[in-house]
């Protein structure tokens, strides 16, 4: 925490950023010379083979690389989403005599219902869920392939698979889906920077503040899981028009765990780590062709392998190879600091920004919450306080939407929550920080920041990436940590991840900010900060409902202060007069 | 009439099956908070021990029992060391990530070693079953109901009424309470993985003259007993046997009355169905992360 002598803007490095498309030129072009190779080297049909295969399992594999490494979903069956692909394409060609473009489009569309219908089936409960049922449904898939003759051919599988008519070569087909595989790698790479990524990396690192800072989870979890379905599909398309020849045995659970251990292998989390592993393990195998003579004995070794990368390198070969390099690497180039940040939260309702009536919570027999009525004024800090098991907390993740009321009413500047999910509230004007800090540990402090900026509804940041940096800068310079914007959140200590939380709630300009327990785990100078901070932000007008146990900051910065204890309101008024009261008195002392 | 009480009894036997290694996969689930991935794998490994000691060694049917599960027990523990234990402090999709592995890793291992030919084991029993009425009673079917009535019996006295039981049910609710009251937690999950491995060998030894002993039985097995605990409400015992046995009754009617190559997708539909419309299960309560 550092005085605001660093507000002063930093002209010269804010300058505009470079349209993006020129920035990554270099990959396109990098992408075209891999094109014109693959259309022009002439390869004989093995090494075709293996280019070609590896060209379309690449692509499956980017698949897992978003909804795993990005959205930290598991998804077993992408062979099966690659095999509705294949089948699309083979039985549409070769049967039916349909376009190959209306086929690989039609395969596309099948993989994302699949998909979308089988995430909001399940992605609403833990990832075991997930995990079985992804399962489940390949074993369905490939029950399917084998049993409905009359569509699939059964175990015979689909031959005389055809191809578009401007790709009728291998070498020129290869061509294509080398271009297919940049295209997707490029938007798989860029995905994670726009505010999906940010969103599904926001939801794999901690789903509980994803939500309370506006992200719609499952909606993202589902969209990751059926982009992840779609990119299989398409190459399972792609695939079948290659070999001509598809049938159920490519496409089993056993093809499924070659993509896990593809992605694990080369790095879950980015796409170049899903290429290397790809590669890796289409080329290995290869080599050591006599493997593949003892039915099971490679699929052993992936299977120890998995447990070996997870265990060892649980970041993949590219992860490691990040790691290793990170020194020498160029630090990203830190923005300016920004306009000092501006707070204007929403006022549309009359005195009170927040009226509570009657909220309930109990947990079976356990009332934790019982019938509590708050009205926070409007400018200003209102504290919520009471003993240990209070039910502080509880209330405020009431009112957050973590848990669902049992009974009574919250209304937010005008709005009735009540029934809301968490990023609705945060849509209407809700910012919390947690009592044990919750950040996105992947990212760096101005993702972290950015991330809070994007919430919807947010009336002070402009369209585009830029206007996000800057308004995230600005939080982060309120703070007093504007000059270590890039770096990780684990290099920070316990007290300015406080503060970065709460640059995160600020930077999303919210109309009520709940603060739970700021000052816990503070030492004393970190507290008069605090304190300090406190006393900027409700200078701007944003109202503060702050839950503390630190009585001294409680009674000199709230001006109001309702007292809970055995989850019943038992004071509520000025504070002076408040922390007078004989019940608080009692509840806080005991009593004769 | 008449078939459809012959269909009851072959489902309850078969989801008396379904029941034990689901019963595995809750004991596991309540003391790591991970599910096992290879718990299936746990009962094909066994059947495959039974193959070793009483067809190829041509050893007693008795005393093969014993050495497969003593086998088990072994392999448990060297699951809990080699895959859970190293990764006891991550979050939950690395470890079951690596259980995936391992029963990848089990699966295949077998294959390599056996080949795909299914084996034939026979049963325990010389009489192959007994008419009574109109229903016709296999008599490795009834062996199946009545060790998993043992079965469940003998859970109920362990964990409620020895203080081993009390200490394993102890460190699933709270370890780091636990440890403070000086259980040592990394025994308890250590008794945990032995246990659930012998639960799911018992099962796969007592199913494998009913089906044959194949690679495939693994994941299958695992697939149905998973879909019993979320019938039945996750993590909940009494809830894993009666969504065990339901499936198994669902499953022979279904087959017998809708379609005998889509036997196994019936598990699925049910799942979710289930995960639609009550995914708490039958006895199950939602629990929210706490903030």
């Amino acid at each position: 925490m550092s005085a605001p002598s660093e507000n002063m803007p930093m002209a010269v490095s804010a300058a505009r950023a470079k349209p993006l498309l020129l920035r990554h030129l270099p990959y396109f072009i990098g992408a075209a010379v891999l094109v014109a190779l693959a259309a022009t080297i002439q390869f004989d049909g093995y090494i075709l083979n293996i280019l070609m295969e590896a060209t379309t399992f690449a692509i499956a594999v980017f698949g897992l690389s978003v909804v795993l490494g990005l959205c930290g979903q598991i998804n077993l069956a992408q062979a099966a989403f690659f095999g509705l692909g294949a089948y699309a394409v083979g039985i549409g060609t070769s049967d039916y005599h349909v376009s190959y473009w209306f086929c690989l489009v039609g395969g596309c569309i099948i993989a994302l219902l699949a998909g979308a219908l089988l995430g909001m089936s399940t992605l609403r409960l833990g990832g075991h869920y997930l995990a079985m049922v992804t399962i489940s449904f390949q074993q369905i898939v490939t029950l399917v392939m084998i049993n409905t003759i009359w569509l699939t051919h059964g175990p015979d599988g689909v031959s005389n698979i055809g191809r578009p008519a401007l790709f009728q070569s291998a070498q020129s087909y290869l061509a294509f889906c080398v271009g297919m595989l940049a295209l997707v790698g490029y938007v798989v790479w860029h995905l994670s920077d726009t505010r999906l990524g940010r969103a599904m990396r926001a939801v794999r690192d901690n789903e509980l503040a994803a939500g309370v800072v506006g992200i719609d989870v499952f909606r993202t979890k589902v969209s990751a899981f059926a982009l992840s379905a779609v990119l299989g599909g398409l190459a399972g398309g792609l695939f079948a028009g290659g070999f001509a020849y598809v049938s159920p045995d490519q496409f089993s659970f056993a093809e499924s765990v070659v993509f896990l251990t593809m992605s694990l292998l080369g790095g879950v989390a980015s796409p170049i780590g899903s290429a290397i592993g790809t590669g890796l393990l289409i080329l290995i195998p290869e080599w050591l062709r006599f493997l593949k003579s003892v039915p099971g004995l490679y699929l052993a070794i992936y299977g120890l392998s998995v447990i070996l990368i997870i265990r060892y390198m649980p970041d993949g070969i590219w992860g490691f190879f990040n790691l290793a390099t990170g020194r020498w690497r160029a630090k990203a180039k830190l923005r300016g600091a920004g306009p000092a940040l501006r707070l204007a939260p929403a006022a549309v309702a009359g005195d009170n920004v927040l009226e509570v009536k009657g909220l309930s919570k109990h947990f079976g027999g356990l009332k934790a919450v019982d019938e509590v009525d708050i009205a926070v004024r409007r400018g200003g800090v209102h504290a919520l306080i009471g003993p240990n098991g209070s039910g502080k907390t509880t209330t405020l993740n009431v009112l957050s939407g973590l848990y669902k009321a049992t009974a009574g009413k919250v209304v937010l500047d005008g709005t009735d929550v009540t029934e809301m999910p968490p990023h609705q509230r945060a849509a209407a004007g809700l910012g919390r920080t947690f009592q044990n800090i919750r950040l996105f540990r992947s990212m760096t402090a101005l993702e972290n920041v950015v991330i809070g900026a994007e919430r919807p509804g947010n009336a002070l940041v402009g369209h585009g990436e830029d206007a996000l940096n800057e308004r995230a800068m600005s939080a982060l310079t309120f703070v007093g940590l504007g000059s270590r914007a890039n770096e990780l959140i684990s290099s920070f200590s316990y007290g300015h991840q406080r503060l970065i939380e709460i640059a995160r709630a600020l930077a999303a300009n919210p109309t009520l900010l709940l603060l739970d327990e700021p000052a816990a785990g503070l030492n004393s100078s970190e507290k008069l900060e605090l304190h300090e901070l406190l006393k900027r932000i409700a200078a701007q007008g944003l109202t503060i409902l702050i839950i503390d146990h630190d009585m001294t900051l409680v009674s000199e910065a709230a001006q109001h202060i309702t007292v809970l204890n055995f989850g019943r309101r038992i004071a509520d008024g000025e504070s002076m007069a408040v922390l007078r009261h004989p019940d608080v008195v009692s509840a806080y002392l005991g009593s004769d | 009439m008449d078939l459809a009480l012959q269909l009851l009894f072959t489902g309850i036997g078969i989801g008396a099956v379904y029941a034990l290694v689901a019963l595995g996969f809750v004991l596991i689930f309540r003391a790591t908070n991970v599910v096992n991935f290879a718990q299936g794998e746990f009962s094909m490994v066994a059947a495959y021990l039974m193959v070793v000691f009483a067809v190829d060694l041509g050893w007693p049917y008795w005393l093969s029992f014993l050495l497969a599960l003593a086998g088990m027990a072994l392999l448990g523990a060297i699951f809990n060391l080699g895959v859970y234990y190293p990764l006891r402090h991550r979050t939950f999709l690395p470890v079951i990530i690596a259980t995936i592995g391992a029963s990848i890793l089990l699966a295949n291992s077998v294959l390599a070693i056996y080949g795909p030919q299914p084996q034939v084991l026979e049963g325990w029993f010389e009489t192959p079953g007994i008419q009574l009425g109109p229903v016709y009673l296999d008599s490795q079917y009834l062996l199946i109901i009545a060790v998993t009535i043992v079965l469940v019996i003998f859970n109920y006295w362990f964990f409620e009424h020895t203080m081993l039981g009390k200490k394993l049910q102890a460190t699933s609710q709270d370890k780091e309470m636990a440890s403070l009251l000086g259980i040592s937690v990394s025994t308890m999950i250590m008794i945990t993985f032995i246990y659930s491995a012998v639960l799911g060998g018992l099962a796969g030894i007592l199913v494998a003259p009913v089906l044959f002993v194949s690679i495939q039985m693994g994941s299958t097995i695992a697939l149905k007993a998973f879909a019993a605990t979320i019938i039945g409400g996750f993590g909940d015992v009494a809830g894993a046997i009666i969504g065990g046995l339901a499936l198994g009754i669902i499953e022979t009617f279904g087959a017998a009355y809708i379609s005998v190559p889509y036997k196994d997708g019936f598990a699925f539909l049910v799942l979710v169905l289930f995960l639609v419309f009550r995914p708490q299960g039958i006895f199950g309560e939602r629990v929210a992360e706490k903030a």
